[in-house]
């Protein structure tokens, strides 16, 4: 087996083939699917504790603070010892309310985001599932945490966790329209929606400088509307905790608050991951066509690099959204989606196809 | 069915705001009927931070009485302090020297800006814009530095007795504030930049909230909040006390009486409160820093009333005395108990959102509402 840090293809195969050889097909799968799915939760909980603790750490340095700077040094413990109080804390039942879906609730959310990670391309090779139908997939199974977010508001039997479900309920129902096509119009320009093949095709320049203006409008779009998606500031009316308090997740407590905390910077790492492979390149060095010498010299840094410094960069972008906003307003938010970027994207998938069809993209 | 559904509508869904709530500033309780986000009406219920001062202060004598009043408006704390000690020195008859009356009009001011900044942090942090609570704090800092080395507290200080001061400014203190003016005109350039400017936060407070200037005037609403909606109420302007008969100053008025109105008047008059110091502060005359007074004050019989303008609006105190050393009663006139009455008037039909923005642009603090 060679084990290449530039392309994972070989070393996936060698355990696959090593799997085959020693048993039948059936437990082949069983154990593939237990690895990866380990593979994932370990990857998930590692992304989750590190996010929380940068996003504390960069609104500190927005705020004029010091942020974490206790447990470990430079307080990079923090995040784990917040973990380990909010395992040990009671788990709060209300009276009067509907049992089995308040504690179903936070586990849709959290499922949701996972699905959604299996299908994101990590480097060369290293991806769950890669199909034809990849985008479309990201954007169905993402879309499935606002089903967790309505019950948990709905089941808790209160007041405030009502009102932020349902404005929740019309956010992400309304963004989503905004996520998708501003993807469809990357998918007009890639002309396909697996994201191993859209990683592909960004090999002679990223979209957002090959895709002309359309692909910068695209990706604004994208931003504001992940953002939205995802319920963070200045998005988060959802929880708006000046108004609502918490919002639907009042009265979580303990662990089930952990998931819906641990899911709401998952859900912003997906959104970033997709942002970078769609618009960024994903793993895809920086590549400018003619320059042989500059293409080598990006080609040595491992496509992971490449992958954690996009999506990080843009995770920045989003943490600074939502520490220098204030908040909109339910109907300020409706119309932002409704009457600007709606009728704006869609014009701009027609752009892009008017673009792909002279062939003016690069 | 129908029935059903138009049943359902016209129901309205009760939710309490408060008393433990992020955006009410403290223990008050809004009782909200809502239909959909669209609030149908507010009703204020207070009482849950009620001590009782009034009634304390008729077994109090008035050197003591100065530290109750420190807590009803803690932001406003000396400009409180003002009040009660001008009303004890008109009913004695005393003219206490011109070095205490710079003194307590630069120590106002600065109590001014101090409330004013704090008033900016917890606006930003209503609106959902939690930066700006960092930087007003940030700002605020130096004032209380100063105010600690010269009276030794920081947020009540109690610094002001009948007659005159509790002990002299320290040696440092012009140097200091002097500086901070330097430093503050600076940093109140952020605050504009940081939320004036914004547009989410234009389009949350432009048009909303709106009190009309005959409102304001039936309703008792003074201060920023009144001026906000061109009600001429600035009692340093139109009653002068202390130095503020002889320092230039504006008056600010704006006339559109919504949450973005109210909100431009406090930023400016931080900027006047600015102007105000830094005419005073060259010029404080030497002298003594207090009257020789007995120990015992025994207003003379008869009824005393003093307004001051506190950083929330009019602030008054009524004294009855029957010329003993304790008041035989007396009546505070706190302004956010107003201020807070024209709150159903301005939410009405607006969305919750609205309703925080609205409490954020009258700044109430509930001590001084429950006294």
């Amino acid at each position: 087996m060679e084990f290449n840090i530039y392309d994972f293809t070989s070393f996936t195969k060698w355990i696959d083939e090593s799997l085959n050889a020693a048993m039948s097909p059936f437990w082949v799968m069983i154990t593939e699917m237990a690895i990866i799915g380990v593979a994932i939760l370990a990857f998930y909980a590692l992304v989750g504790l590190f996010l929380v603790y940068a996003e504390r750490k960069v609104c500190a340095f927005m705020q004029n603070r010091v942020g974490p700077n206790r447990v470990g040094p430079f307080g990079i413990f923090q995040t784990i010892a917040d973990l380990l109080k909010l395992l040990m804390k009671e788990l709060v039942y209300i009276k009067n309310a509907d049992k089995l879906l308040f504690n179903i609730a936070p586990f849709i959310v959290i499922t949701a985001s996972f699905l959604a990670i299996a299908a994101i391309p990590f480097a060369r090779g290293l991806h769950a599932i890669d199909f034809n139908i990849g985008i479309f997939y990201v954007v169905a199974v993402s879309s499935l945490g606002v089903i967790g977010i309505l019950l948990a508001g709905w089941s808790s039997n209160s007041k405030y966790s009502l009102i932020g479900a349902m404005r929740s309920g019309a956010q992400i129902v309304s963004y989503e329209l905004s996520v998708g096509l501003s993807l469809i119009t990357m998918v007009v320009l890639a002309g396909s929606m697996q994201l191993s093949t859209i990683v592909e095709a960004q090999a002679n320049g990223w979209f957002i400088f090959t895709g002309h203006v359309p692909a910068v409008i695209a990706f604004v779009i994208f931003l504001i509307a992940s953002t939205a998606e995802t319920n963070r500031g200045p998005f988060d009316l959802a929880e708006a905790e000046s108004e609502l308090t918490a919002g639907f997740h009042t009265e979580y407590s303990g662990i089930r608050f952990a998931f819906f905390f641990l899911a709401e910077y998952m859900n912003m790492f997906i959104v970033a991951s997709i942002a970078a492979t769609v618009f960024w390149g994903g793993w895809m060095p920086f590549h400018v066509p003619g320059w042989e010498g500059f293409n080598t010299v990006m080609d040595y840094i491992p496509p992971f690099i490449w992958y954690i410094g996009k999506t990080a960069v843009i995770i920045f972008i989003l943490m600074l959204f939502k520490w220098t906003f204030p908040r909109l307003r339910i109907d300020q938010l409706l119309t932002l989606e409704w009457k600007y970027l709606l009728p704006i994207n869609l014009f701009n998938v027609v752009l892009m196809a008017f673009i792909v069809l002279m062939g003016w993209h690069w | 069915m129908a029935e059903i559904i138009q049943d359902i509508q016209e129901q309205e869904y009760i939710i309490n705001m408060g008393p433990q709530h992020p955006s009410t500033h403290g223990v008050l309780r809004l009782v909200l009927s809502l239909r959909g986000e669209t609030v149908l009406s507010v009703q204020p219920h207070c009482g849950y931070i009620h001590r009782g001062i009034e009634k304390m202060c008729e077994r109090l004598t008035y050197q003591q009485i100065i530290h109750l009043t420190d807590r009803l408006d803690y932001l406003s704390a000396h400009i409180n302090n003002h009040a009660v000690c001008m009303a004890v020195e008109t009913a004695l008859g005393i003219e206490i020297p011109e070095r205490v009356k710079y003194i307590r009009t630069i120590m106002d001011e600065l109590a001014r800006i101090a409330s004013h900044q704090l008033w900016w942090c917890s606006f930003g942090m209503d609106l959902g814009a939690l930066t700006a609570f960092f930087y007003g704090l940030r700002d605020r800092e130096p004032i209380l530095d100063i105010f600690e080395e010269s009276t030794g507290g920081r947020l009540i200080q109690s610094y002001y007795t009948p007659g005159g001061l509790m002990k002299d400014i320290h040696p440092d203190f012009q140097k200091r504030v002097k500086d901070y003016i330097i430093y503050f005109r600076k940093k109140i350039g952020e605050y504009d930049q940081l939320l004036s400017g914004n547009v989410i936060m234009n389009q949350r407070t432009q048009g909303i909230g709106k009190l009309t200037k005959e409102e304001a005037i039936s309703f008792g609403v003074t201060g920023p909040s009144g001026r906000g909606s061109g009600f001429e109420c600035d009692v340093r302007k139109h009653r002068p006390y202390g130095m503020y008969g002889k320092v230039e100053f504006k008056e600010i008025l704006r006339s559109e009486g919504d949450a973005f109105a109210r909100y431009m008047v406090r930023m400016d008059e931080m900027r006047e409160s600015l102007n105000i110091i830094e005419q005073l502060i060259d010029n404080i005359p030497a002298g003594d820093f207090t009257v020789k007074m007995k120990p015992v004050i025994k207003l003379p019989e008869g009824e005393y009333y003093q307004r001051v303008e506190a950083a929330r609006g009019e602030f008054g105190v009524f004294i009855s005395s029957k010329g003993e050393k304790y008041p035989y009663r007396i009546k505070l006139r706190s302004p956010n108990f107003s201020n807070l009455s024209a709150l159903h008037t301005m939410a009405n039909g607006q969305k919750i959102a609205d309703l925080v923005a609205i409490g954020a642009s009258l700044d109430y603090v509930i001590p001084d509402i429950d006294r």
